[in-house]
């Protein structure tokens, strides 16, 4: 069997599990937010129940309009809280952190989980080898009440990417390439394994970059086999799922050289837009946003503050920083990372999806365009519907920061004259 | 369940931020919802649309967020049912979830921007009354049938809590 099927036939009745089949499946951990969530609570009540099915397995996470950017948001984010209160279960209030940096970080995602969560980047945990899907609040309602829930098994597409990364492509540029390839359609129903050495090689940031993304390509899952990349950041392991059968069948097996592969950038209005950095031409820009839950992790900021360094962000940028979780913040602050960004000209926020989903902290005016280390550039999705959002790496975004333009960080660090 | 209404075409890969941009999401009321269905993409929408019409798509109906809202302001705009030649998977089950029809027909193609259109969700029959032609839907799982037949996922989730 593929991870999928090896993971979704051990929460489910049946020993052997093939592509198609339904199942209840029981769940590891269920998730929503200050969006989804007070839909969620609505048709829990509605459904007659009571208490949730296990409140050490119930996170509700204040990320996407918090702090509270006007009374509606606020009322809902309130909403959530006391529910999560009553319930006693685990519960981040605002600014703590965005939901798929947070959960990780808090050790509540084990390689071999079963998780849902109201929100479609759910997908994030199959970096940690979880079986992890977005589902909306009514399906989240029913998971709260039961603990379980019914799904097609998917067929697996495994990625193979083999050779050498170059110079400054990284999880970001290999899923906006495979999106890409795919196309936003190529994968729907299915679960991707991501494979190859490059794979196998990438750190885990890069790796939740991946899975987050594999939602864009239509998969349902996106999962990387647990390794000891995987066991160093968990700590501990569910060993049988170590080893991949021999045998799995997958749908399909799809191969990358790496070695080919530059910065990639994502023109408006679909991330299967994608082009490698150096055909994308001369695009002034408006604002840059580094963060959210693609790309809001300590080496993505990391990454963009080496490039800032000692530099100035262009006089009609706005560049606007946002740490994924406290905890990123306190690290990148002890690190000098935030004192980089300020010093270039940019502003640093406390954590929020904010931007990405034009909530606030950074909504784009008619005509803006912006370059945003997100995961979507769908029209209108930052602001304006005659706004534009063009998705790169953290380095993209940095270089593109400095140089009022769309361009790679050799620019910025190695100008040609 | 039978649905009569006039189609209203859309293209391929409408995504759930062009259904209901996340402004509006401070709020779950499914009539505030449908005041802006589809704003991102066709800004006169709401104003076009007559109860019982029909939502007829490409690939990849409602990809993008799981954003429930969207299926609730499709459904609260009055559109009777969606037919696509394929839809997000998380867009499907909410709307299965949330009651509203859809219909995965690889033909959608096939019908065209205001022709009169009549569904049997049972049979999965599509009858397009302005050119004669007959279409057919893939049939729904069994698993998925018995939510439909409950009329939503809550009512099926009420049920099970009560035999519990």
């Amino acid at each position: 069997m593929t991870l999928a099927e090896k993971i979704l036939s051990l929460h489910s009745t049946k020993k052997k599990l093939t592509p198609g089949e339904f199942v209840e499946a029981d769940l590891d951990l269920v998730l929503a937010n200050d969006i989804t969530a007070p839909l969620a609570i609505e048709e829990f009540h509605r459904m007659g129940a009571q208490k949730v099915f296990d409140p050490r397995k119930v996170v509700m996470v204040s990320d996407h309009f918090v702090p509270a950017k006007d009374i509606p948001s606020a009322e809902q984010d309130k909403m959530m809280r006391e529910f999560a209160r009553s319930q006693n279960i685990i519960y981040f209030p605002p600014g703590r952190g965005i939901e798929h940096v947070v959960l990780p970080e808090e050790g509540l995602i084990l390689p071999g989980y079963v998780v849902v969560g109201a929100d479609s980047h759910t997908s994030t945990y199959g970096a940690l080898g979880a079986f992890a899907c977005g589902m909306g609040s009514t399906d989240i309602a029913h998971a709260m009440t039961l603990g379980k829930i019914w799904m097609k098994v998917p067929p697996t597409v495994k990625i193979l990417y083999q050779g050498r990364l170059k110079k400054w492509v990284g999880g970001k540029d290999l899923i906006l390439y495979t999106i890409g390839k795919m196309g936003v359609d190529g994968a729907i129903y299915k679960a991707l394994e991501f494979g190859g050495e490059v794979a196998r090689g990438l750190p885990m940031d890069g790796r939740f970059t991946m899975a987050n993304m594999a939602v864009e390509a239509g998969a349902k899952a996106g999962m990387f086999p647990p390794d000891g990349i995987t066991a160093e950041y968990v700590g501990k392991m569910e060993h049988s799922l170590l080893s991949l059968d021999e045998d799995a069948e997958y749908e399909k097996v799809m191969e990358f050289d790496v070695s080919l592969i530059e910065p990639q950038v994502s023109l408006p209005s679909s991330p299967e837009n994608t082009k490698p950095i150096s055909e994308v031409g001369n695009i002034e820009i408006d604002q840059v946003v580094i963060g959210s839950c693609t790309n809001g992790r300590l080496s993505d900021l990391k990454m963009s503050a080496a490039i800032m360094e000692g530099r100035s962000i262009h006089p009609r940028v706005r560049l606007i920083v946002i740490p994924g979780s406290q905890r990123v913040y306190l690290e990148a602050l002890r690190e000098g990372i935030i004192e980089a960004f300020i010093r270039a000209g940019g502003v640093v926020s406390a954590p929020t999806c904010g931007p990405c989903l034009g909530g606030h902290m950074g909504v784009l005016a008619s005509g803006e365009r912006c370059v945003a280390t997100t995961n979507r550039n769908f029209v209108g999705r930052m602001g304006s519907p005659k706004s534009e959002v063009y998705l790169a790496s953290p380095a993209v975004a940095a270089a593109s920061a400095i140089l009022g333009r769309i361009g790679s960080p050799d620019e910025v660090l190695s100008p040609v004259s | 369940m039978k649905f009569k209404g006039r189609a209203h075409k859309l293209g391929a890969n409408v995504d759930t931020d062009a259904i209901i941009p996340a402004r509006y999401l401070s709020t779950s009321d499914p009539q505030e919802l449908a005041g802006h269905c589809l704003e991102g993409i066709e800004p006169d929408f709401m104003h076009k649309v007559k109860p019982g019409d029909i939502l007829v798509a490409d690939t990849n109906f409602g990809c993008g967020s799981s954003r429930e809202h969207a299926p609730l302001a499709i459904k609260a705009c009055g559109i009777s049912c969606i037919i696509a030649k394929s839809f997000a998977r998380i867009f499907f089950r909410n709307a299965i979830n949330i009651g509203l029809a859809v219909l995965e027909c690889e033909e959608a193609n096939e019908l065209h921007q205001g022709d009169v259109i009549e569904v049997d969700l049972e049979e999965g029959r599509i009858t397009d009354n302005t050119t004669d032609k007959v279409l057919w839907s893939k049939p729904y799982p069994p698993f998925i049938q018995v939510i439909i037949q409950h009329g939503g996922l809550t009512e099926y989730t009420r049920k099970r809590l009560d035999e519990i």
